[in-house]
């Protein structure tokens, strides 16, 4: 046993730690320099999930049912990996429209309707109550069990009288931490940078003390997972806890019910929806938050069921409530100060669960409930006040103070009642009713205010028939008999088996049946209708939140308004000061001089009701706006043209965008071949002048020669013989040069004809020696000639190939020198290729040249010797031998002459020259 | 007469040609076959008219053409470049470049002559 004042004096220390926390977050936030702002805090703030109810009852549930208190862990951990599908987008369209809460969420979507809201808040209200009453109750237990010499004499605390229950001035003190951290001021955004920090400090609390006693009772009591493991299985009536099927009849279904029902509650939790979605500062923080969060999960739980398992076996079934277990194994080894940090970690989980509960029912009941009714009735007109802020405020303290203390009071009256016992997932199964219009509102168009409101009601009244009135019954506050035999003794009509459905649990049979009513309801009464202007435009900026970017929302709205108006509206809820900083920066960020220069425009309007809609709800913010600007209706034709036209606009300019893609790849396409044109007309251009050169220049000779003969009868015989010899000679030189520009451009554009046949290399090598002999001895010029015995056949044009060896070996005639020169010419072949070569020992080529012997109209040697060369002979002569897959070569070292060469694959030339002899 | 006149061309054939019609107009001739000889022969020879190819080896007729006007001492030297490649460019370049006259291949031999003698006359 611990004295009541050391619990109480270390409680209120904690508490105090935690203002300090806060206090310290808030400045911090003011200054500009966040501590929330990284997604550690994030993730943690995200483990308010884990109260005292699963703080205390995971284990109960465990030394009960076994390993079914795991679907409750393993529900977030799906919904995080699917966080980029759901959460990512609440986010987004929460920040875009100033949402603050699931109330506002639901009503804003489906055309800002404030009856949505204040269903969304009562089903809350009436879902959430009774969850905040359990987290005081395990306050209370627990602080009966450290300070009660009996571990089971705890029950007496709800036989004091209220004023003496220290969990009321518990309460107190949550409300007014909630009213400091949560209510000290209003923002815009609701966001709590304090009250994060605080909560994320928290989480770390429980987490810390739960893994304490984790420790202890598996390391210090036993030796550890095995051995608790071991020892379990050696009592055959914990058997069944080890198995699936032994510890719940539920099965799979059951299971799956209660995963689902888990992932929902992460999701649409007020308090989840407020640290995840409205305290979140930044999208980016969700991406390590979906792995932190579910790796605090895991941890959380990895010594459930060893505690559990070692609280069965030292108590046995009966003496001590396996809720708990984590308080009264420290206490019965007497580690008190164990015990005392054990119950600090769930103080941790309790008051975080209530402060953030709080604060986000009380937004909604503020939004969703009193502003509307307020805005209604004719006494808060315009001129009796100007300023609503303070009223604001008044109005949400009220609303927490009022939430923890309907929380104490039926913490009161439920006392041990099942009622209270099953609330925690009997929430969840509430909450879960918002599952349908949050994700259809989010992913469909067609849901219309009507059909949520639907599925809303069927679903909450299937609820309270399955859920909550059986649980009054069980405790004893409604007469059993309708929980036995149906309502009004129909036996289909029984609430824990609508309709025949046994087999299940009743958590999952409520959810079930709940969320078929509801779905059946949404869908069915939104597709009676079409949505009318408000809700297509609502449905439109929610669902395609990624693609608009509230680009859309002022393009939704019409009608005129003054700055005035608009600036004192706002005055109104947020205050003069924050006003004026607010529209001071609006017209910063649209690039006006200040605020008299901001035109009155939709832009304006959208903003003005986007700052109310985070103070009052966008409902209440719409109807606000309304009576200061002079709005013009748009028709449901015409939100739909609107829409239409963006989402055209987007197509259209989708399609723009490709196409100009595309035209760029074109016109760079276009550019390249452009550029090849222009290269290739630059080269005909060129050939042409080089082809006009050499025409000119034995017509030059020529003209000249035959005028001075016609007009001079007088020149003499030899003269006149010489100069005929001359002209003669031009002429052939014409005829050439004539004929193989015809024949090159043949070559070239591929229409040259070909006739191959076998042809014998060496024979035909032998004769293009032939026919040159003549020129060989003519100028004095040895020649060597070196033939292989055999040599293969191949396949190729029989003229060409002698053109070209002819081309050859003139070539070499006309370049040896006048004495001694000297000709070699070899024919080599192996199995792959024919090779010839033609060796000169005249002046060679200089190297600078090389690389263009083979072009056009490159002549090299001695210039006086030249009429006999076109400069096209070896051009063409280098396309035969390539055209038969060949290749032809020049060598020239310095000082020893040309050799010319060229090879022909024998293998290669069958198959290819056959295709091209056509 | 007696005007001096070199012919710088390297195609044999018009060399014979030209050496025959300006003889035969009573000019004494010299001939160079490239464009190195062209410039050596200028200076040493000093000829009253130059018949100047342009595409000729080692040096093309623009060069030796720029080289002579360029030369104070060889400012009396009159040049005709003859051309077979007819592309007004080309003619301007020439122009360009100081060449007192030009003509393209295939040139009428009465027209050269004609054109020889009236610039001899200028000068």
């Amino acid at each position: 046993m611990i004295s009541a004042p050391l619990v109480i004096a270390v409680s209120f220390a904690y508490l105090l730690v935690l203002f300090a926390m806060a206090y310290f977050g808030d400045r911090r936030a003011e200054q500009g320099r966040s501590i929330i702002a990284n997604s550690w805090t994030y993730a943690l703030s995200m483990a308010v999930y884990c109260t005292a109810w699963t703080y205390f009852g995971s284990v109960g549930r465990a030394a009960s049912d076994g390993v079914w208190f795991l679907p409750i862990y393993l529900g977030p951990t799906l919904a995080l990996a699917l966080s980029w599908l759901i959460i990512l987008k609440m986010i987004r369209i929460a920040k875009a429209y100033r949402i603050t809460s699931i109330a506002d969420f639901i009503a804003s979507r489906y055309g800002k309707s404030h009856l949505l809201g204040g269903l969304v808040t009562i089903i809350t209200v009436i879902g959430i109550i009774p969850y905040i009453a359990i987290q005081l109750k395990a306050i209370a237990t627990g602080y009966a069990l450290l300070t009660h010499d009996s571990v089971d004499g705890f029950r007496a605390v709800h036989e004091t009288h209220w004023f003496q229950d220290s969990t009321l001035y518990v309460a107190l003190i949550l409300a007014v931490f909630t009213i400091l951290f949560g209510a000290r001021h209003l923002d815009a955004t609701e966001r709590h940078e304090g009250m994060v920090a605080a909560i994320a400090f928290e989480s770390v609390v429980k987490l810390v003390a739960f893994l304490a006693v984790g420790v202890f009772v598996t390391y210090g009591i036993y030796n550890g997972f095995g051995d608790i493991f071991s020892r379990i299985q050696a009592h055959p009536e914990y058997a069944r806890l080890l198995s699936f099927e032994g510890a719940s009849t539920a099965g799979y279904g059951g299971w799956f019910g209660m995963v689902l029902l888990a992932m929902f509650a992460v999701i649409f939790l007020p308090r989840q929806f407020q640290v995840t979605v409205v305290e979140n500062v930044n999208e980016e923080h969700l991406r390590r938050a979906a792995w932190l969060f579910p790796l605090y999960l895991l941890l959380i739980n990895i010594f459930v069921l060893p505690i559990a398992f070692g609280g069965l076996m030292h108590f046995g079934v009966g003496s001590v409530d396996p809720d708990t277990f984590v308080l009264s194994l420290p206490l019965s080894h007497g580690m008190e100060a164990l015990a005392l940090f054990v119950f600090v970690g769930g103080l941790s989980a309790a008051t975080g669960m209530v402060i953030v509960e709080t604060i986000a029912v009380s937004t909604m009941i503020c939004n969703d409930l009193v502003m509307p009714w307020l805005l209604r009735s004719k006494r808060f007109s315009r001129s009796a006040h100007p300023d609503l802020s303070g009223l604001l405020l008044v109005i949400r303290r009220g609303a927490i103070l009022i939430v923890v203390l309907l929380g104490y009071l039926y913490f009161r009256l439920a006392g041990e009642a099942y009622a209270l016992v099953a609330i925690g997932l009997m929430s969840f199964a509430a909450v879960a009713q918002f599952a349908p219009a949050m994700l259809g509102g989010m992913y469909w168009r067609g849901g219309t205010r009507e059909g949520a409101l639907a599925g809303l009601l069927a679903g909450f009244g299937v609820w309270v028939y399955t859920l909550m009135l059986p649980s009054f019954a069980k405790s004893g506050w409604l007469d059993p008999a309708f929980l036995e035999h149906g309502l009004f003794g129909i036996e289909l009509l029984k609430p824990e088996a609508l309709f025949g459905l046994q087999g299940l649990d009743n958590i999952s049979h409520a959810l079930f049946w709940s969320l078929a009513a509801n779905i059946g309801c949404y869908v069915f009464v939104s597709l009676m209708r079409a949505p009318s202007a408000l809700e297509a435009s609502q449905a439109t900026l929610f669902v395609d939140v990624f693609k608009r970017e509230g680009a859309t929302a002022t393009t939704l709205w019409r009608g005129s308004a003054e700055v005035r108006d608009l600036q004192q509206l706002v005055a109104r809820f947020l205050g003069q000061g924050k006003t004026v900083r607010l529209f001071r920066e609006y017209a910063r960020q649209r690039g006006y001089a200040g605020i008299n220069s901001i035109p009155a425009d939709a832009g304006l309007v959208h903003f003005a009701e986007t700052q109310l809609a985070g103070a009052i709800g966008s409902a209440s913010a719409r109807v606000m706006v309304a009576s200061v600007a002079q709005e013009e209706p748009l028709g449901l034709d015409e939100v739909m043209n609107i829409l239409d036209e963006a989402s055209q606009v987007r197509a259209y300019s989708h399609q723009l965008e490709e196409k100009s893609r595309q035209l760029e790849a074109a016109t760079e396409e276009l550019r390249a071949a452009n550029e090849q044109l222009k290269e290739l007309d630059r080269l005909k251009d060129d050939i042409m002048s080089s082809v006009t050169h050499e025409l000119r220049t034995p017509l030059t000779a020529i003209r000249a020669l035959s005028e001075m003969m016609f007009e001079d009868p007088e020149i003499d015989l030899v003269e006149r013989k010489r100069f005929l010899g001359i002209i003669v000679s031009e002429t052939e030189r014409l005829t050439r040069l004539v004929n193989q520009v015809l024949d090159l451009a043949k070559i070239e554009s591929g229409h040259a004809e070909w006739h191959n046949t076998d042809i014998d290399m060496r024979e035909l090598v032998e004769h293009a020696i032939d026919s040159t002999r003549q020129l060989f001895s003519d100028c004095g010029a040895e020649l060597v000639v070196s033939l292989p015995e055999q040599a293969p056949k191949l396949l190729a044009d029989r003229d060409r190939l002698h053109q070209v060896l002819l081309n050859l070996l003139s070539n070499a005639a006309k370049f040896v020198p006048k004495e001694g020169g000297h000709v070699r010419v070899e024919l080599v072949s192996d199995d792959r290729e024919v090779r010839v070569e033609v060796e000169d020992n005249g002046p060679g080529i200089a190297p600078q040249f090389l690389p263009y012997v083979f072009e056009k109209f490159r002549q090299g040697g001695d210039q006086r010797d030249r009429p006999q060369g076109t400069g096209l002979g070896l051009p063409i002569s280098r396309q035969i031998i390539e055209h038969f897959g060949g290749r032809m070569w020049v060598e020239s070292p310095p000082g020893r002459g040309a050799c010319f060469a060229f090879a022909l694959p024998l293998n290669k030339m069958r198959s290819d020259s056959a295709d091209a002899e056509q | 007469m007696g005007n001096k006149i070199l012919i710088a061309d390297d195609e044999q054939n018009i060399v014979i040609s030209l050496e025959f019609l300006m003889k035969r107009e009573g000019f004494e001739v010299s001939i160079a076959v490239d464009g190195e000889e062209a410039v050596d022969r200028i200076r040493s020879e000093k000829p009253d008219l130059v018949l100047l190819d342009v595409m000729m080896p080692k040096k093309s007729g623009f060069e030796v053409c720029q080289e002579v006007k360029a030369d104070p001492d060889l400012a009396a030297v009159k040049i005709l470049m003859l051309t077979a490649k007819g592309r007004d460019t080309e003619v301007a370049k020439g122009l360009a470049l100081g060449a007192d006259a030009y003509m393209t291949k295939p040139f009428s031999t009465k027209e050269l002559v004609e054109k020889v003698r009236s610039m001899l006359a200028e000068g």
